[in-house]
């Protein structure tokens, strides 16, 4: 266990005085390419930056002249985590364009899919990515020896998010039987049941993560900003809604870009945004300050264990945020498989007929909102593509958020070394997708 | 230490990741049950994702991703000179992937569409293929974690490296799945390789042919069955260019 507070007088005096330059290149245990920069010198700090290195890829430019159909097949592979979350937000674009209704049941499905995908995701950001820092080691490797219950309710946890993507997708990565107009395959009542089977056998895996979580110490380190996050007012949000945020910002999803307001800097191949302030958040925390009291009564309790209430202004508990979620996510699922097993699975899909509009799909991707909008001609073609990214909404926060944490370890007379991992773990609580943020 | 009767030592490995979604190599964190098996394999020597240590002596470079920007045709020669036996995984790296569809447009108006003025470096999408050589070449969008496993396991083992020959539509049929075909719609499964179980089409979406052409496709035939059920051409070109595995009959054709 780290001590974050712990100091001595003179080691205070001695530390306050340090030159240093910080220099973290590709950044490890994140998806994608980014670096952090710090300059010190005589114990201020000159300079921090969160610079995403990450070659672009150009999706917007790629679905330009492409069937409608196909585009949520190409959206998906902008990210390897969150591949639901990105061909639901086509998908949803698409539909809003050219006015297709799904039908209810394939609505359903959707809404499990984005569950199994946040469970996925969520697990192996805290057991993979975040947790190692906590226990002070490079990666989860050695905690297959030293902590193997954890370990194994870990993956015990992201295999059922996985079996949830697989039964209602296809497959776990880059979804398979979403198709416009609703879900091209059914998944069988009997497997249905297997998988509530499953999700029921690791409750108690969700104990022991979050009786293990409570032992780790979670830096103190506050600087408030805004949360923005989709709000539908009647169930926790992962498809569709209003976009609001916790300054009282609320407005539809079309007017996605009054929401986000991209700006680029020179020092980052991503763009950057902000709403109210110089900054906003989006992800696990974001959803939860905006829409606490819709979490399932199960998640309230784990919150609650930690102390964790809306509006809450510690990056790094987004990290407990995402476990809030996982025991939400458990068990929302089982309530919505009893739902499915009780309706009829025939008729999922719609047929349509291609005509021109344009719309923004909006979802809550693992890592927080994210937006697509689409632009059809009559022959359904998309004309236009515009995807903003939950990563690009945080990068502004990080990069703010790395200057306000040197200087506060500065003041407690952190080494560089301290520092640097400080730094590592606030970006790593983000849960950064960098390849999506460059897409 | 013993694999399945065999004793050899671990293996070490280096994952790395180029222009991609990084979609391949988060498949070998899935069959979680069989996870720490697989690792104990393994001797992880540089894995950017899942791991702070990092070290250049691994024998296996996996390596992930297409190749999109100068400073990664240097950082990839470099993966090259430091391993033994380089495997490209997933359509990006084995094809260019989805990532090739860039190349269509002019690459100018591509920066400016999304970027405006401000300057970005890229250059026309390129497979790993095109910059060094590639020993093992696993397909798919994304790739199969038993086929990786499978083959990082005959790698170490020194045995044979297998891979279909036959297409989707074998694999397809064996699921009794009703042929996409019949119900109108134009499906590459006949001359796409095997080895995905028939995913896609189980799931009654198209095969996209992420696993690049089957060996001896009959690709006129394949034309004809297009032709003889009227269905659009400008459909199936949009399909063919879908992972830029088929270029090569794409431009036979025309």
């Amino acid at each position: 266990m780290k001590n974050f507070d712990f100091i001595t007088a003179s080691k205070l005096s001695e530390m306050t005085k340090i030159n240093c330059d910080i220099d973290v290149h590709h950044l490890t245990r994140v998806e994608g390419h980014g670096n952090i920069h710090i300059t010190i010198r005589q114990g201020k700090l000159i300079n921090a930056t969160w610079a995403v290195v990450e070659t672009p890829r150009f999706f917007e430019v790629m679905v330009k002249g492409m069937s409608a159909e196909r585009v949520p097949f190409l959206t998906s592979r902008i990210c390897g985590i969150c591949s639901i979350s990105h061909a639901l937000a086509s998908i949803r674009a698409l539909e809003r364009a050219m006015d297709i209704v799904p039908p209810p049941p394939a609505e359903k499905l959707r809404l499990l899919a984005m569950h199994g995908e946040t469970l996925q995701s969520h697990a192996l950001h805290l057991f993979f990515l975040a947790i190692p820092d906590f226990v002070n080691s490079p990666n989860v490797l050695p905690l297959i020896k030293s902590n193997p219950d954890i370990v194994q309710s870990g993956l015990r946890l992201k295999e059922t998010g996985n079996a949830i993507s697989a039964l209602a997708t296809g497959r776990f990565t880059h979804p398979v039987s979403l198709v416009l107009g609703g879900v091209s395959k059914s998944p069988g009542k009997k497997e249905l049941v297997t998988l509530r089977k499953q999700l029921e056998s690791v409750l108690p895996d969700l104990d022991t993560t979050l009786d293990f979580c409570k032992t780790l110490s979670i830096p103190n380190f506050i600087r408030e900003t805004e949360f923005v996050s989709l709000c539908n007012g009647s169930t926790y949000p992962f498809i569709g809604g209003d976009l609001v945020s916790t300054d009282g910002v609320r407005k539809q999803e079309n007017d996605y870009l009054a929401m986000t307001n991209e700006y680029q800097e020179d020092f980052t191949t991503s763009k950057f945004a902000k709403l109210s302030r110089d900054s906003f958040a989006a992800g696990a925390l974001a959803r939860l300050n905006n829409n606490y009291k819709l979490l399932h009564p199960k998640a309230k309790e784990a919150a609650e264990a930690f102390g964790l209430e809306p509006v809450n202004h510690n990056p790094f508990m987004n990290n407990v945020a995402q476990l809030v979620e996982c025991y939400h996510l458990v068990h929302d699922a089982i309530s919505m498989i009893d739902a499915l097993l009780d309706t009829s699975l025939e008729q999922l899909s719609t047929t349509w007929a291609p005509k021109s509009g344009a719309a923004t799909g909006a979802v809550e991707a693992p890592r927080g909102v994210l937006y697509h909008h689409m632009e059809v001609d009559e022959k359904g073609k998309v004309i236009r593509g515009d995807c903003i990214i939950p990563t690009t909404q945080n990068n502004a926060n990080i990069h703010l958020d790395l200057s306000a944490l040197v200087r506060q370890a500065l003041e407690e007379g952190k080494t560089d070394k301290e520092i640097q991992l400080l730094c590592e773990m606030v970006v790593r609580s983000y849960d950064p997708c960098i390849s999506c943020s460059v897409h | 230490m013993q694999h399945l009767g065999f004793s050899h030592k671990k293996i070490k490995i280096g994952s790395f990741d180029f222009t991609c979604c990084e979609g391949c190599q988060l498949q070998l964190a899935n069959h979680e049950s069989t996870l720490p098996a697989f690792l104990e394999l393994l001797d992880i020597r540089n894995f950017r994702e899942i791991s702070s240590d990092r070290y250049d002596d691994y024998d296996i470079a996996l390596v992930e991703g297409s190749i999109s920007r100068e400073d990664e045709i240097e950082r990839l020669k470099t993966i090259r000179k430091n391993a033994k036996v380089l495997v490209a995984y997933g359509s990006c790296a084995c094809f260019g992937g989805v990532n090739s569809l860039k190349n269509n447009f002019p690459l100018d108006e591509t920066v400016r569409e999304v970027y405006g003025d401000h300057s970005v470096d890229t250059m026309p999408v390129q497979r790993i293929s095109n910059i060094v050589k590639v020993d093992v070449s696993i397909p798919g969008c994304p790739v199969s974690k038993e086929e990786v496993e499978r083959i990082i396991v005959s790698i170490a083992t020194g045995s044979m490296i297998n891979f279909p020959k036959y297409p989707v539509c074998v694999e397809c049929k064996q699921r009794l799945n009703t042929c996409l075909f019949d119900l109108g719609e134009i499906c590459l499964g006949p001359i796409t390789r095997a080895g995905c179980d028939a995913v896609c089409t189980t799931g009654k979406t198209v095969c996209l042919g992420c696993r690049g052409p089957a060996e001896d496709i009959n690709f006129q035939s394949f034309m004809q069955l297009v032709a003889d059920k009227k269905l659009s051409l400008g459909d199936l070109d949009e399909k063919l260019r879908f992972y830029n595995c088929f270029e090569a009959f794409r431009n036979d054709k025309n």
